[in-house]
């Protein structure tokens, strides 16, 4: 990696732990890997993506896949799959970061697709960022498919830092019987960027449970859309959470569908769009922050 | 060292304080009590800047501050403990904490704050301040916030709301000791807290009925409608 990549690296992923399994992918290329006993990274066919193959019983290893884009009008597509063995426990850290310099779109589209054998736990956390030339559209479009078998869990933290100009993100997920998930969304948008969001989760298995909540901060004239769908197929539980703050002239529209076929489904839904509440910008001012300073502050909690 | 000098407050031509002449010390304790809707509150956001006095005038050390934004009378020295604590989404304890003494704390503060209004750090330090914290946990983090920054005067509206009677004789203690470094200004319905204040002021509608100590108030008032039952316990 040249420095300009290890310095867009460092946006989304600022501490990689080299002991681990890792593959970086560069302009459409596997630029740097590395596999251990536990963790097999093997390329598909024309560079296309990756399968990533945790054996069995893997106690406590983090993996790293960061994407980075340098160049200008790149147009990027990946396919990484992940095969995670029965009884593992595992932290897998993506990354997508584009530093568009030009004035030529450049767009990364990473499918990413689990399958989680029973009795693991798999740790999954994106984070997305651009920059670049005002004038140059940076678009990331993640889509991220979950298979969670008998008795498995994930918790899956979804970031969206800044400078991303459109994007579309779409998560499905399948939880069979006693699967656990935990989605944890925060998502920032500015200017004219556009972002829509859609989950599906279907909960098929009996005691199977979901809690999606999803933060964003909508600035400028940005655009964001929420919508989710969640299907309660046999006796089970879900919460899904969207909040939003809502500055200048963001705009965001919350869709929330919740679809109970089991008369055991308990799903739950809850919504809020709006501005800063007064009380607490009145809140931090008595203990001394100015009233852009108090801003700051909650909107640096409220997506943390 | 606060003065406030002939303060009126109306909303849509409704007067909700009269004439309102007060003055706080450091190293006095000001009790305010009176009915609900007497305007202890308005009075309490007055001072602190949440609310302006449509005439009148608020000084500090001599100095007019009637104008003064709530930032600048908080770095001043005033502290504001809330009746109903805001809530957040994503601020945790120790962010508000560090938020209020404008410092990154250590671990040994963070747990002295939280000690001496009985939380277990251990418990609270990174919980969020949301709708999960009970009515009561809320209240004590309101008041941690204020304990955690330089204060020469210390507004507290109604800090027994929500808190146990078993703890609020810790509380008490702790009003006690924050009276060597502060004066605080109490808003409070609660007998316990008559007995350490210096002075007990009776608002009744917007007006200051009487300002006397413990002892001549339980004299005067022992008839009145919002303390008789208060007295009569004792």
């Amino acid at each position: 990696m040249n420095n300009t990549e290890k310095e867009l690296l460092s946006k989304v992923i600022p501490d990689i732990n080299y002991e681990y399994a890792y593959n970086i992918r560069s302009n459409s290329k596997s630029v740097e890997r590395k596999i251990t006993n536990n963790v097999k990274i093997i390329s598909k066919e024309d560079n296309k993506g990756i399968d990533i193959i945790v054996k069995d019983n893997t106690n406590f290893e983090y993996i790293y896949i960061p994407v980075l884009i340098t160049e200008s009008g790149l147009s990027d597509i990946v396919y990484n799959d992940f095969y995670i063995g029965k009884n593992s426990n595992v932290y897998i850290i993506a990354g997508c970061a584009i530093k568009n310099e030009g004035i030529s779109r450049s767009e990364h589209n990473g499918i990413h697709r689990f399958f989680v054998e029973e009795g693991s736990n798999v740790h999954y956390m994106e984070t997305h960022y651009a920059e670049g030339h005002k004038h140059s559209d940076k678009i990331l479009n993640p889509i991220t498919e979950v298979y969670l078998k008998n008795n498995s869990n994930m918790d899956m933290k979804s970031i969206q830092i800044k400078g991303v100009d459109k994007t579309k993100r779409v998560t499905k997920i399948v939880l069979e019987n006693n699967a656990k998930l935990e989605v944890t969304e925060k998502i920032m948008t500015d200017n004219d960027a556009k972002a829509d969001t859609i989950f599906d989760v279907k909960l098929n298995g009996v005691n199977s449970s979901c809690n999606v909540v999803s933060r964003s901060f909508a600035t400028g004239n940005s655009k964001q859309k929420f919508k989710s769908k969640v299907y309660g197929n046999n006796k089970c539980y879900a919460h899904v959470e969207c909040d939003a703050i809502l500055k200048d002239g963001g705009k965001v529209v919350a869709i929330p569908e919740i679809i109970a076929n089991n008369v055991d489904a308990n799903l739950i839904h809850e919504a809020s769009i709006g501005k800063i509440a007064g009380e607490q910008l009145i809140k931090l001012m008595t203990l001394g922050l100015t009233e852009k300073e108090a801003e700051k502050e909650i909107i640096k909690g409220f997506l943390k | 060292m606060l003065e406030l000098i002939n303060v009126n407050y109306e909303i849509d031509g409704k007067k909700i304080l009269s004439n309102i002449n007060l003055k706080i010390d450091i190293n006095k304790i000001i009790i305010i009590t009176g009915p609900n809707g007497s305007g202890k509150s308005t009075l309490s956001k007055i001072i602190m800047g949440i609310l302006k006095p449509t005439t009148g005038q608020i000084l500090w050390n001599g100095k007019d501050i009637t104008n003064m934004s709530i930032d600048k009378r908080s770095n001043l020295g005033l502290s504001y403990a809330f009746q109903q604590p805001v809530r957040f989404k994503g601020i945790t304890v120790k962010d508000i904490i560090d938020l209020s003494s404008h410092k990154k704390n250590d671990i040994n503060t963070i747990i002295n704050v939280l000690n001496e209004v009985g939380l277990n750090y251990s418990e609270y330090i990174n919980r969020e301040i949301n709708d999960k914290l009970s009515g009561g946990e809320l209240k004590r983090i309101e008041i941690a916030t204020v304990l955690a920054k330089e204060s020469k005067i210390i507004i507290l509206d109604e800090p027994e709301a929500g808190i146990d009677l078993w703890s609020f004789n810790d509380l008490i203690n702790l009003f006690i000791k924050k009276k060597k470094e502060s004066g605080l200004l109490i808003i409070s319905h609660q007998q316990k807290l008559f007995k350490i204040a210096d002075e007990i002021i009776l608002l009744e509608d917007g007006k200051i009925k009487s300002s006397e100590s413990y002892i001549t108030m339980k004299e005067l008032l022992c008839c009145n409608r919002c303390m008789k039952k208060e007295i009569a316990n004792e």
